[in-house]
């Protein structure tokens, strides 16, 4: 690799030739105040926190957007780069409402952070902020535009990763701002509801839908029994929150927190994340059996079902019917659980902890509820257990280990690598493998469909035939398979997409500032749960097991299609009409 | 030395500019004849022997623009006119355009052969917009000529065309990335740099984006065998320099002079002086993003690149603004500042933010409402902008203002009590 030799401060440095000036500063242990820089993103350049001093250049010039040259000598500590930085977070303190102590995102704030860092005790400059109507019309996110800091970071979130382009800039000078087509309120727009530009925004302007409230009002309830169901990535990254390893597993001291929190049962989205494998598993059986339509694709990611039925509802059919695991977990939850725990599923309140705000959206579609009872009530995200486990002053990283409930409880490690791109599929492959032979499979790890790539694609024996398949995370790489579909090129049979890239390790209701690094650390994690459980397999999970030997009778039952699944219908993407609607 | 020379205005009232036979009849279209017999290096070299500098305001060496144009080794290139005349008071383009639309398209072609380009594009600014039909019919007809086209004037593999793009009003868009921005469909809002529009510019292809003043002294100096362009002016400004003159003075208008006329001529001889005799108060030089100078400062120098710069104003635009004594610093400041609040992009903070918190300012200081602190922080957000902006924009937003707090401090004085 070709080196260049520069100083910073005066401290001589080599770095790898086409470094970035805020990276190289990091090699030298100085973390250059940014904003509107975020490593997996093209740069922007725009917030101009970054700014450092070259000798030899009139200007200042951003580090984030400035690659380092033989012999360049940067200061980050002079006087005109501090002066600098000092003003230009003012005036942007000044053009934000900073009501801080009633944010969400208190004490988890890049532009507090900041004014921490640089001790700025009062703002010098007055506040020009505009008030803005709070909008928080759709059940996932809510958006306030007095908090925006005109980052872009939202922008790039939604266009550069996931391809859906729902936010852009508006008009110029003091009247610029973030916003969606026509101003509509994002569900009315193209935007999907994954909730990325969430992850990203460095202050509270985008944030989830705040459903700890109801959570506490179910528990004071006395009438009600009220239990949840964790998703499979929530335990590699809650640690997170509390200042322990990114990808640390939690998944015993989570169930301690919730149990602590004063939940009636703790139950785990990974069984149901089986049981969602036996259902998809055999309708693709069925689907290969019975000359249905192939590709199948995977509906296990809501973000998903928003995209393909507002950008592709052509597709729809492609669709596996199987709801996703939150959905099958709340269906079985006011169905088998309320029978075996003899709980009137009126009293019982499902509650999920879920990596993602689509789910909100998602447990709150109509065709969420079997018989006039709703699969899941109330949806918070990792980030709003975190606030709750804050809430009750829990001293986390030293809970004790706690175990799941009975009887649905156990999971899998199919059901555990769900929360990683690949997971879907490979846990699919793990059932339907054995179903076609009849015999265990030699190996359980599916390498092929493993790993960080946009699109990748297997070609998998399922006893006599051979199978292709894909795996797309990050709707901008599902584009290219979907437009393959649609000119007639793709030749899958099976198709694992997931909105988020990385799977839902990076949902939108993780942690924010999940880059893709600590993506793959929390892949990791994952990996390592399902290596270390003694079922690995979605068939052999005991809970799913007794299910289906006393409620279910076998995968695609009666009770079993009435209950676990569902249709999607096309929705309307922004069109000038829809404005005033 | 005459006040005023027609060099690249020669053929101002010679020719009816919405007839190409008439622009032929007086030997329009052989300049580019002799650049077809030349090299596009023996052009770019002939530029660089004249010293011309890029009219646009930057003062870039034109040759060496064109030189570097053609070393890109890239098969597809673009060359744009820059027709985006949007400083305050600068109006010398749209003379130009208005008077010999040929010449500019005669300059687009002759740079689409220099530097090796395929597609030439006049972006017209949009309150130019009785320029379009002009310039629609001048490119109708040099095509129809055989000017534009496959191998013109059979010169092999020389194929060009020139399109007429109209700009949406803004005046951050005269910045050649926001120029390409908006080209593209998008926002006009400038790019960062690197990468440069010279290697990466309007649809990722290379882009040699010139004024319509430096394309149009092109076929002049081509066609200059006599070397009458070097006769003007001085050592470091060589040649002649069209202008604007605008503001209170009786007779506004655009002129072309030989650089080292004294600005007291300009302003008195060419402009007619000061409408009623009025006392000046100052001059703008360059247009609302140039700097101010008191009268007893410049009148008396030359108007040249090294002598407006040593009296600590520049030539820019082009333009010469001529505030009399009823306006107030104030609010021509203040004008000023809106038109750059109005005009800022928004994207990046220092200028977003920083014309705004300037307009309040400002604001507080016209009404004496102002502290010794407001006077600090007004330096601070005038440090920032100039080093931290993205672009130009935000980075001589401030000019005007930075000048009239060291030379007009009067008007800045502290009222108030307490500070």
């Amino acid at each position: 690799m070709e080196m260049v030799h520069i100083t910073i401060n005066n401290i001589p440095l080599q770095v790898p030739k086409g470094t970035r000036v805020i990276d190289a500063a990091k090699k030298a242990h100085i973390d250059i105040p940014h904003l509107c820089y975020f490593p997996d993103q093209a740069v922007k350049a725009h917030c101009r926190m970054c700014v450092v001093e070259v000798s030899g250049n009139r200007k200042l010039l951003a580090a984030c957007s400035t690659i380092v040259w033989e012999g360049m000598e940067i200061y980050t500590d002079t006087q005109k780069v501090r002066d600098t930085q000092v003003g230009v977070l003012k005036m942007i303190m000044a053009n934000h409402d900073q009501d801080c102590l009633a944010c969400p995102r208190n004490q988890n704030c890049e532009l507090q952070n900041l004014c921490s860092r640089f001790n700025i005790q009062s703002p010098k400059f007055p506040n020009v902020c505009k008030p803005y109507p709070i909008q928080d019309s759709n059940p996932s996110l809510v958006r306030d535009l007095a908090k925006c800091i005109r980052c872009g970071r939202c922008i790039k979130a939604c266009s550069e990763n996931q391809g859906v382009s729902a936010l852009t800039y508006a008009n110029r000078s003091h009247d610029l701002i973030v916003t969606t087509a026509y101003n509509l309120p994002f569900e009315q727009t193209d935007c999907i509801l994954c909730g990325q530009c969430s992850t990203v925004c460095p202050v509270g302007s985008i944030v989830e839908k705040d459903d700890t409230q109801k959570v506490w009002d179910a528990l004071h309830d006395p009438q009600k029994h009220v239990i949840v169901q964790v998703a499979p990535s929530v335990r590699v990254a809650l640690g997170d929150g509390f200042g322990m390893d990114k990808a640390s597993i939690v998944t015993g001291k989570m169930v301690s927190a919730l149990r602590i929190i004063g939940f009636d049962k703790v139950f785990d989205t990974n069984f149901s994340a089986d049981v969602t494998i036996m259902e998809e598993g055999h309708e693709l059986l069925d689907r290969l059996q019975n000359h249905g339509k192939l590709p199948m694709i995977t509906s296990c990611s809501p973000g998903w079902i928003n995209y393909i039925e507002k950008h592709h509802s052509g597709l729809l059919e492609h669709l596996s019917s199987a709801k996703s695991p939150q959905q099958i977990f709340g269906a079985i939850s006011k169905s088998y659980y309320s029978k075996v725990a003899g709980i009137d599923p009126k009293n019982i309140v499902t509650v999920s902890v879920m990596p993602c705000v689509a789910k909100k959206y998602e447990a709150a579609r109509p065709e969420m509820q079997v018989d006039g009872i709703r699969d899941v009530d109330i949806v918070i995200t990792t980030r709003e257990l975190t606030k709750m486990i804050k809430y009750v002053g829990l001293d986390f990283p030293n809970l004790p280990e706690g175990d799941f409930d009975s009887p649905l409880g156990i999971g899998s490690g199919a059901g555990a690598i769900f929360g990683a791109t690949g997971g879907v599929m490979e846990a699919a492959l793990r059932t339907v493998a054995e179903a076609c032979t009849g015999k265990p499979l030699q190996t359980l790890e599916f390498e092929a469909v493993r790993g960080n790539e946009g699109v990748k694609e297997a070609t998998i024996q399922l006893g006599g035939a051979t199978v292709k398949v894909a795996i797309a995370h990050g709707l901008k790489n599902a584009e290219t398979i979907l437009q393959n579909i649609e000119d007639g090129s793709a030749d899958y049979t099976f198709i694992e997409i997931m909105a988020c890239p990385g799977g839902c390790i990076g949902g939108g209701g993780q942690t924010v500032n999940t880059t893709f690094d600590i993506k793959k650390l929390r892949q990791d994690s994952l990996y390592e749960i399902d290596e270390n459980l003694p079922y690995r397999k979605s068939h052999e999970n005991p809970d799913v097991i007794a299910l289906y030997r006393d409620f279910l009778q076998k995968p695609l039952s009666e009770t079993a299609h009435h209950l676990l699944h569902t249709h999607y219908q096309p929705q309307k993407k922004a069109t000038w009409q829809n404005v005033g609607e | 030395m005459a006040n005023t020379v027609s060099f690249m205005t020669r053929n101002f009232g010679k020719y009816n500019p919405s007839s190409l036979d008439s622009y032929e009849q007086i030997g329009g279209f052989s300049a580019l004849r002799k650049a077809l017999s030349m090299t596009g290096e023996q052009i770019a070299d002939c530029l660089a022997a004249c010293a011309v500098k890029g009219r646009g305001g930057a003062g870039y060496d034109m040759g060496k623009k064109w030189r570097q144009a053609r070393e890109v080794n890239q098969p597809r290139k673009v060359v744009i006119c820059n027709a985006d005349e949007g400083e305050p008071a600068t109006f010398k383009d749209r003379t130009l355009m208005e008077n010999d639309p040929f010449r500019l398209i005669e300059a687009m072609i002759i740079a689409g052969y220099s530097v090796g380009a395929q597609d030439g594009y006049l972006y017209l600014r949009e309150e130019y917009s009785h320029l379009r039909p002009l310039f629609q019919n001048a490119i109708w007809q040099v095509r129809e000529k055989g000017y534009l086209g496959e191998n013109i004037l059979g010169k092999t593999g020389f194929s060009y065309d020139v399109h007429l793009y109209s700009g949406a009003g803004a005046y951050v868009c005269g910045e050649g990335t926001a120029l390409v921005e908006s080209m593209e469909g998008k926002s006009g809002r400038p790019r960062m740099k690197p990468p440069f529009i010279k290697q990466c510019g309007l649809f990722h292809l290379p882009t040699c984006v010139n004024n319509v003043e430096s394309l149009c002294l092109v076929p002049s100096i081509l066609l200059d065998d006599k070397k009458e362009y070097l006769s003007y002016g001085t050592q470091n400004s060589v040649g002649t320099k069209m202008i604007s003159v605008a503001g209170n003075v009786r007779n506004p208008g655009a002129f072309e002079i030989p650089f080292g006329v004294k600005v007291r001529d300009i302003i008195f001889d060419l402009a007619g002086g000061v409408k009623n005799n009025h006392e000046i108060q100052l001059i703008q030089f360059g247009g609302a993003s140039g700097k101010i100078a008191r009268p007893e400062d410049v009148l008396d120098i030359p108007y040249t690149y090294e002598d407006l710069t040593a009296a600590g104003v520049g030539v820019g635009s082009g333009a010469i603004l001529v505030i009399d004594k009823r306006t107030s610093v104030l609010d021509f400041l203040l004008a000023t500042q809106e038109f750059f609040f109005h005009e800022s992009c928004g994207q990046c903070t220092p200028c977003r933010e920083g014309n705004t918190q300037m307009k309040l300012l400002l604001e507080k200081v016209m009404a004496g409402m102002h502290t010794g602190e407001d006077l600090q922080n007004m330096k601070k957000i005038i440090m920032i902008m100039k080093n931290a902006s993205l672009c130009g924009l935000g980075e001589t937003a401030q000019n005007a203002l930075s000048c009239a707090m060291d030379l007009f401090p009067e008007c800045f004085a502290v009222k108030t009590e307490g500070n």
